[in-house]
């Protein structure tokens, strides 16, 4: 019991408590059933799928993890581990994303917070346009401009079209993140004799840092998580993301459900983990101004 | 300064690895034979055995899914990219011919070799397009250890069920999948195509075998609402006397089972066969393919008896050769199919043919429309889907309002150049146009050149290769709902009440979970706020693909947890429930997609409302509180408002996020029943890729969603302002 709390009988208080902590929990279980239920699948062994409620493997059995992990493909007589090829694809595609993204974005959502400029609003207006627009449109002609640039089919051709989503997007988390941070930092900076760029590198990039962080993330996990137009432009098994070959276990006249459970159980791994570690800076980079659409 | 600079150079060795395996890869696709197929399992790996003892280029393969196949060859092949030799149906040939995506095969064809039903099928206007590999086609399977003797026909077949043991059904086939009805389609006089083009599947003959099925499924012979996995799974656990199927289904079986495969048997009433429809799987060339002699080599060498011989060895593949006879008795009772069987169209309309015949299939079966009612509605689909595009238009009136608009900027950029200030305020304006240029660049090229391009699309129509330019032809059509009634099923206007109901019920979900764990999070007093914490953002984390299958899988008919949930409690109350079928009913399936859709929005919310409790002053709640507000006055009438401003921005953002929702709704319902879940852009995205690829009308979709959620963005922002200025008094 904090001192702040009312006054209340001890026994109410303690009801209390536990009304709370039972929402939690129920909220828990909520969140966490699918991903149980998920791993359950993955690690199940019998032959014909059954309906279950408690999320526990039937006839526990690794053989499909060790089928999707352990995949490999026949590249010109050379045995080659596509798994391996298409996890690394995943993650240098989302990392590139995210670099791209948030590189491109930062210079320009602090000149958006900070300066008046001839062409701001209608660049604003233009960019918040585009976040309106659907992508099955544009999927097409970006389409015809990767062939054009002959970056069809390649891992940076998939980075330029995610960071065509990334990049609108970091703008206006960033700008608000700055907008946030007080102008008086940098002036103080700047009278001591820093330039623009000095103030900038040195005061306000280290105080944004979070929300740059949580920006990256969010970058990271729009292309790790993309399939649509991963499947559409890449046509070589070896460039493909795992997005993609999930797809495969699944289509519609054939589906592998405990296979796509394990790739899924595997694929989702990465950016659990990168959340887990970036969660805490989640509150404070979305608090620093946050999502200002 | 020091960091950053450490960080580049840490990266740059990364952004290398980037670049170089893709010159590489440019550099020596020319030297390969490409080859595209979906095969799976046992037919995937006698490929991959094949091409070990191929002699001449290096192959280079992809599988692709199958539903994704012909989507992915139209986005590439016109382009010079794609495949040189890909293997599909030789009903897309058609449609592929017309889009010029494959072309003659010439050498590639050994003259004599094939079944005369293979090469007719693969021969259009004389020219020879494929070359066959083998026949598909559904043949009865039977059960040796439930049934002794096959009766003649499918009455009797029917008739067998009071005498097979309980849980046993008489015959598991896919009784809602027109490819699997056309047999009885066909044993009673109909056809999936009428011999103009027109769509087959209505008239007498339609509903006679209609009413057919109607009594298999009110007997229980045939399961109802069976799809693939499900007559695998009844036949392979003995579960089916009967099961017609495919070649793919004796893959998928025990040695231990014991059953044979005969032709399908005759309908008693109208004294026919039952005729299932035949496929001839062939290798098709590019048109960049077929200009290469080693490509035709490889094709040739692909339908080689050879090649055949260890398909059918190996994947039971029925080979369409004449030369290369089996004695495994299950292709030989494949192949004798295949001669009575009727070899699928290849026209274009085809194709078309399949979605609202499935549709209507399932809607009929399931009781919900009378027999003529829906094969009429279907019809109608089907027309609409092949109804000529437009008449082209003259531009001229677009051109002068477009060359108005230009003059018009032009004099008013020139009038402003001409006031005072302009010069002092470009000159000013520089240093701020050096922070962002690179960035104006990029967004050009890469986000607003592209929407640009896709807009204008709406503005066109016709078949890809012959495209032209139709004014507001496509918003008419929407608009108006193509002249049929304006809340008609798969209108624009459905859709859209659809889609707006779909996105006010998820942010209201949304909302109330975010705020009611948000709070509680924020509590100045909780033990294990952490792990709290963590464990309820998960769904955020997880890629919402993932998330989406899984749910579909959780609501699946025959494992899914929520259909082990309502048999556990049905148990429990000792009253026996009948699985849902989730997606067969528009309240159910769309409760799955909220369902889905809450989990994964949630935690952003939550997070959302964290961040914005903690920019709430402490002093001013205690203040209320020793006022003596009320736990409910203070979060009505403090926390509520204060928080107010910060969340309107991120539901805003919800909102459009869920009104443009692709993935839950493709992959957890995918529009059933019937189309009536989808939303506007799972909509658009059925004209651009499984609708006869009508480019401009899904772009007029996307133009239309774009005007809406401008206005939407508009409103809220107003609303949004109104609540700060509320705030700051």
């Amino acid at each position: 019991m904090s001192p702040q709390e009312t006054p209340s009988p001890r026994r109410k208080g303690w009801l209390g408590a536990f009304a709370i902590h039972a929402v939690l929990l129920l909220g828990v279980a909520f969140a966490l059933y699918p991903v149980l239920w998920v791993a359950s699948l993955a690690f199940s062994g019998s032959a014909t799928p059954e309906p279950r409620v408690i999320p526990w493997p039937s006839e526990p059995t690794l053989r499909h993890l060790q089928e999707v992990v352990g995949a490999t493909a026949d590249d010109g007589g050379e045995t080659v581990w596509i798994f391996g090829r298409q996890l690394l694809n995943s993650l240098v595609v989302a990392t590139a994303t995210a670099l791209v993204g948030v590189l491109i974005a930062i210079p320009t959502a602090y000149a958006l917070a900070r300066f008046n400029f001839l062409g701001k609003r209608t660049g604003m207006g233009v960019l918040l346009a585009t976040q309106m627009f659907p992508a099955v449109a544009s999927a097409i002609p970006l389409y015809l401009i990767l062939e054009a640039s002959g970056l069809l089919n390649t891992r940076t051709g998939l980075v330029l079209c995610y960071a065509s989503t990334a990049v609108p997007f970091a703008i206006f988390q960033l700008r608000a993140a700055f907008e946030a941070i007080p102008v008086d930092l940098e002036e103080a900076a700047m009278v001591d004799g820093a330039t623009r760029l000095g103030a900038f590198v040195r005061v306000v990039l280290p105080i944004a840092r979070p929300a740059i962080a949580v920006t990256s993330l969010f970058a990271f996990m729009s292309a790790y998580n993309e399939f649509i137009l991963a499947a559409t432009l890449l046509d070589d098994s070896k460039m493909f993301t795992l997005p993609v070959m999930l797809q495969r276990f699944v289509g519609e006249y054939d589906a592998r459900w405990e296979a796509f459970a394990a790739g899924a159980l595997v694929v989702s791994l990465p950016v659990m983990g990168l959340f887990y570690v970036a969660q805490r800076h989640l509150v404070e980079g979305l608090a620093s101004g946050g999502v200002k659409g | 300064m020091s960091n950053l600079a450490r960080w580049v150079l840490r990266l740059a060795p990364l952004l290398w690895a980037l670049w170089l395996p893709s010159r590489a890869h440019a550099g020596a696709a020319s030297e390969r034979i490409r080859l595209w197929h979906a095969w799976r399992g046992e037919e995937e790996a006698v490929l991959t055995e094949l091409l070990t003892s191929w002699d001449g280029t290096p192959v280079e393969v992809l599988a692709v899914p199958y539903d994704a196949l012909s989507s992915k060859l139209g986005s590439a092949i016109p382009f010079g990219e794609g495949p040189d030799v890909f293997v599909d149906s030789h009903e897309r040939l058609g449609e592929y011919q017309r889009r010029e995506l494959v072309a003659p095969v010439g050498d590639a064809f050994e003259p004599g070799v094939f079944v005369a039903e293979a090469e007719a099928a693969v021969t259009i206007d004389g020219q020879t397009l494929a070359v066959p590999l083998s026949l598909k086609s559904l043949a009865l399977y039977v059960n040796d250890d439930l049934v002794q003797r096959v009766p003649a026909d499918l009455e009797g077949i029917a008739a067998l069920q009071g005498a097979l043991p309980a849980g046993v059904v008489a015959l598991a086939y896919e009784a809602n999948n027109a490819y699997a009805h056309a047999a009885l389609l066909h044993a009673c006089g109909g056809r999936m195509l009428a011999p103009d083009d027109g769509f087959g599947l209505v008239g007498p003959e339609a509903e006679a075998s209609l009413e057919v099925v109607l009594s298999l499924l009110a007997s229980g012979a045939v399961p109802s609402e069976a799809d693939g996995a499900l007559v695998t799974n009844l036949f392979r656990s003995g579960k089916a006397a009967f099961a017609m199927s495919g070649p793919w289904l004796a893959a998928d079986l025990p040695t231990s089972l014991r059953y044979h495969v005969e032709t399908l048997p005759v309908l008693a009433r109208t004294g026919t066969r039952l005729q299932p429809l035949l496929t001839v799987e062939s290798a098709m060339l590019s048109p960049n393919g077929a200009d290469k002699p080693e490509v035709r080599r490889f094709a040739r060498w692909l339908a080689s008896a050879t090649a055949a011989r260890r398909r059918a060895e190996r994947a039971r593949g029925v080979t369409a050769r004449n030369d290369v006879p089996s004695d495994d008795p299950i292709v030989r009772a494949f192949l004798e199919q295949a001669g009575l069987a009727v070899p699928m169209s290849t026209s274009t309309a085809m194709r078309a043919t399949w979605e609202p015949a499935n549709k209507a299939l399932r809607k009929i079966l399931r009781g919900d429309a009378p027999v003529a009612e829906a094969l009429a509605e279907a019809e109608h689909r089907f027309a609409l889907v092949m109804r000529a595009p437009p008449a082209p238009r003259s531009p001229t009136l677009l051109l002068l309002a477009l060359g108005g608009f230009a003059l018009m900027g032009a004099v008013l950029l020139g009038q402003r150049a001409r006031t005072a200030g302009f010069r002092d305020q470009v000159r000013r304006s520089i240093p701020a146009w050096l922070w962002l240029v690179h960035a104006v660049v990029a967004v050009g090229a890469l986000v607003v050149l592209p929407l640009v391009v896709g807009a204008a699309t709406s503005l066109f129509a016709g078949p890809p290769g012959d495209v032209h330019y139709v004014g507001s032809a496509n918003f008419v059509d929407i608009l108006t709902a193509r002249g049929g009634p304006l809340f008609a099923s798969g209108s624009f206007w459905l859709t859209l009440v659809i889609t707006v109901v779909w996105t006010v019920v998820n942010v209201a979900l949304h909302v109330g979970l975010g705020l009611v764990f948000g709070l509680l999070l924020a509590r100045p007093v909780l033990r294990m706020r952490a792990m709290y914490r963590v464990l309820l953002i998960i769904p955020w984390a997880v890629p919402n693909y993932v998330t989406a299958l899984a749910w579909k899988g959780m609501f699946h008919r025959q494992f899914g947890a929520v259909t082990g949930a309502t048999m556990a409690l049905g148990d429990w109350l000792g009253i026996a429930i009948e699985p849902i079928s989730w997606f067969s009913r528009f309240s159910t399936a769309f409760t799955a997609n909220v369902a889905t859709n809450a989990w994964l929005g949630f935690p952003f919310m939550m997070v959302v409302t964290v961040a914005a409790l903690g920019s709430v002053p402490k002093d001013v709640l205690e203040a209320a509180e020793v006022d003596g507000a009320s736990r409910r006055q203070r979060f009505l009438y403090v926390t509520l408002p204060m928080i107010g401003p910060s969340l309107i921005p991120a539901i805003m953002l919800g909102a459009i996020w869920t009104f443009n929702m692709f993935n839950v709704v493709f992959l957890v319902s995918g529009g059933d029943p019937d189309g009536t879940t989808d939303i506007l852009v799972s909509e658009a995205y059925r004209w651009a890729f499984t609708r006869d690829a009508q480019y401009g009308y899904a772009a007029a979709y996307a133009v239309l969603i774009f005007v809406l959620l401008s206005g939407i963005t508009r409103g809220l922002d107003r609303i949004g302002a109104r609540a700060k200025a509320k705030a700051a008094v």
